[in-house]
């Protein structure tokens, strides 16, 4: 038998089997429950579709056939190689274990972005009590000319717009600002720098403003009930963003790409957590902050018992994570 | 030129080759599903907008109506900005878009991303799609060596090349005309999908020089009096012969 007439009894034998690979590939693609039987069956269609592939390439290269073939070979093989999933399990694990390693790894960052958070805070207010005229720089007129008729721009909010849609707002916007904190440590943690300084900057002039005012104090009954989480997950954010940063300037891994993915992974699974945190800021400032009949001792109470809430959540053991004793002579 | 590859070990020994999407294939998906999110959206804001106050209000118009906010602006910017991430993790790595562009979304191991990956790779829609229009998102596909913006570096996913015509060109190898030489028969393939797109000269030439070669039973003179719709006729008798 001559070449040509072996690749035509090869092609003649196999064509039939591949014409049925489409609607084999489509159930195994669409099903994640599969039996030992099917997982089998697909591991050994691999194989086959391996062999096939082997000979096409080498007799009929870059031929449709071959190409079909790579097609269906590489589909077969990103099936197969699929994760397991187990929803439970994963977010379990995630919670309990993934995400306080990662607390327990950023620690210094947290540290430190804190203290930038808190530093741009302070000169904020020195800022503003020094040149109280720059305050137009960071406040609109609107909310200027409130205060300096002794008039909170959060006074009234509760009568003008809905809790609800107040509340989705304001969560929309805080997880955008906390998604945008981590995102711009890719610009080697300065993006991150910047955008902790100037949310810091903003909180403290805004005080001195409205301590000059003598309206201070209501602004820190306003900010108390739900403050101590926003805050807190917008430095956390900020932390893990510096992670990205650290990751590209100090590499842990062969190549910086492989290093800010490797980051990137490990320091996105806490914004989950902070997300999930910043829906029940969102729905206190909705409900709560802006309400002028809910007493201040009832916002610290709210207000520290969340933080108590967000340490335990960090910390894994709202999720039943166990206290590790260090072994003993250690 | 020919598209970037990334080559898989497996472990039946045959490598995998995925071929890397390229800006253009991945701005064509991106236009698809914009449109189809803006539409989807916009319907959906018009349709509740006009079934509340029965004429279509400036956006800001109901804002203070809660039930509005809830029913029909909150969902119609849910589809726009949620579109990406839902669509990618029900779909498993591909949209609507990315499927008419015959691209997908796959992991550096060439298996299907999982919800973490997917979620990564659109939060990092944040920093590509700065200042605007996805300009670094843009340059850092330009520029990379596998076309990948920010968020495919950060997810560790890669949008290769997935043309659904490989399903159908297996079906397309009809065991009915089993001594037609594939070779051939891809020659075949390629001078009929191009067909209308030829000049009347050109079809003939191409099409009397395929058949010289494959189809010995037709006699020279015969060939050369054939028009060009018999020709196509013959064309495609040598691919789907009928019984």
């Amino acid at each position: 038998m001559s070449a040509e007439a072996g690749m035509q009894a090869w092609l003649a034998s196999r064509v039939e089997t591949w014409r049925q690979l489409a609607p084999q590939l489509e159930a195994l693609e669409k099903s994640r429950n599969h039996t030992a039987a099917e997982a089998l069956q697909a591991i050994e269609l691999y194989r086959s579709l391996g062999r096939d592939l082997s000979i096409a390439r080498r007799l009929l290269p870059g031929s449709r056939v071959t190409k079909a073939l790579e097609h269906s070979y590489a589909k077969l093989h990103s099936i197969i190689y699929r994760k397991p999933h187990d929803w439970r399990a994963r977010l379990l694990t995630l919670f309990r274990d993934e995400i306080p390693e990662v607390v327990r790894e950023l620690r210094p960052a947290i540290v430190w972005v804190t203290l930038l958070f808190a530093l741009s805070a302070g000169a904020g207010w020195w800022l503003i009590a020094r040149y109280p005229e720059l305050i137009s720089l960071l406040a609109s007129e609107e909310m200027i000319n409130g205060v300096e008729r002794g008039r909170l721009w959060t006074e009234g909010l509760f009568n003008v717009v809905p809790s609800s849609m107040l509340s989705i707002g304001i969560l929309s916007n805080n997880i955008a600002v906390s998604l945008m904190a981590f995102c711009v440590g890719v610009f080697f943690g300065l993006g991150t720098f910047y955008l902790i300084a100037t949310n810091g900057l903003m909180l403290g002039a805004m005080f001195a403003f409205t301590h000059q005012h003598g309206l201070g104090g209501e602004l820190l009954k306003f900010v108390t009930a739900h403050g101590v989480v926003e805050l807190s997950v917008i430095c956390l954010a900020g932390a893990a963003g510096t992670m990205l940063g650290e990751a590209l300037i100090r590499p842990t891994h062969a190549t910086r790409r492989e290093s800010f993915q490797h980051a990137a992974t490990k320091a996105s699974r806490l914004l989950v957590l902070l997300a999930l945190l910043l829906v029940g800021c969102g729905f206190i400032e909705g409900y709560l902050s802006p309400d002028p009949d809910f007493p201040m001792i009832s916002r610290v109470v709210v207000g520290f018992g969340y933080g108590i809430v967000m340490v335990a959540a960090l910390t894994g053991h709202l999720f039943g994570r166990k206290r590790v004793k260090p072994a003993a002579g250690s | 030129m020919a598209a970037p590859q990334v080559t898989l070990q497996s472990i039946t020994g045959v490598d995998v080759e995925l071929r890397i999407a390229g800006v253009g294939s991945r701005s064509f998906a991106f236009v698809i599903d914009w449109h189809i999110r803006a539409i989807l959206a916009f319907a959906w804001w018009a349709v509740g907008t006009l079934m509340k106050f029965g004429l279509l209000l400036p956006l800001i118009g109901g804002m203070r109506d809660s039930g509005y906010f809830l029913w029909v602006l909150l969902p119609a910017s849910g589809i726009y900005f949620l579109y990406h991430p839902v669509l990618e993790i029900l779909m498993r790595g591909s949209t609507p878009g990315k499927r008419m562009a015959g691209v997908r979304i796959v992991t550096r191991t060439g298996d299907i991303p999982g919800i973490g990956a997917l979620l990564i790779r659109n939060v990092f829609r944040l920093i590509d799609s700065l200042p605007l229009a996805y300009l670094i998102g843009l340059a850092t596909a330009m520029f990379t060596a596998q076309h990948v913006r920010i968020g495919d570096i950060a997810a560790g996913t890669l949008l290769i090349l997935d043309s659904k015509e490989h399903d159908t060109s297996f079906a397309r190898l009809t065991p009915a005309n089993r001594s037609l030489d594939p070779r051939a028969a891809d020659l075949i393939h390629e001078v009929l999908e191009r067909w209308t797109e030829l000049d009347e000269k050109t079809r003939g030439e191409l099409a009397r020089s395929l058949l010289t070669r494959v189809d010995k039973s037709l006699p020279p003179e015969q060939l050369a009096q054939l028009d060009t719709v018999e020709l196509r006729t013959r064309l495609q008798t040598l691919l789907n012969p009928t019984p």
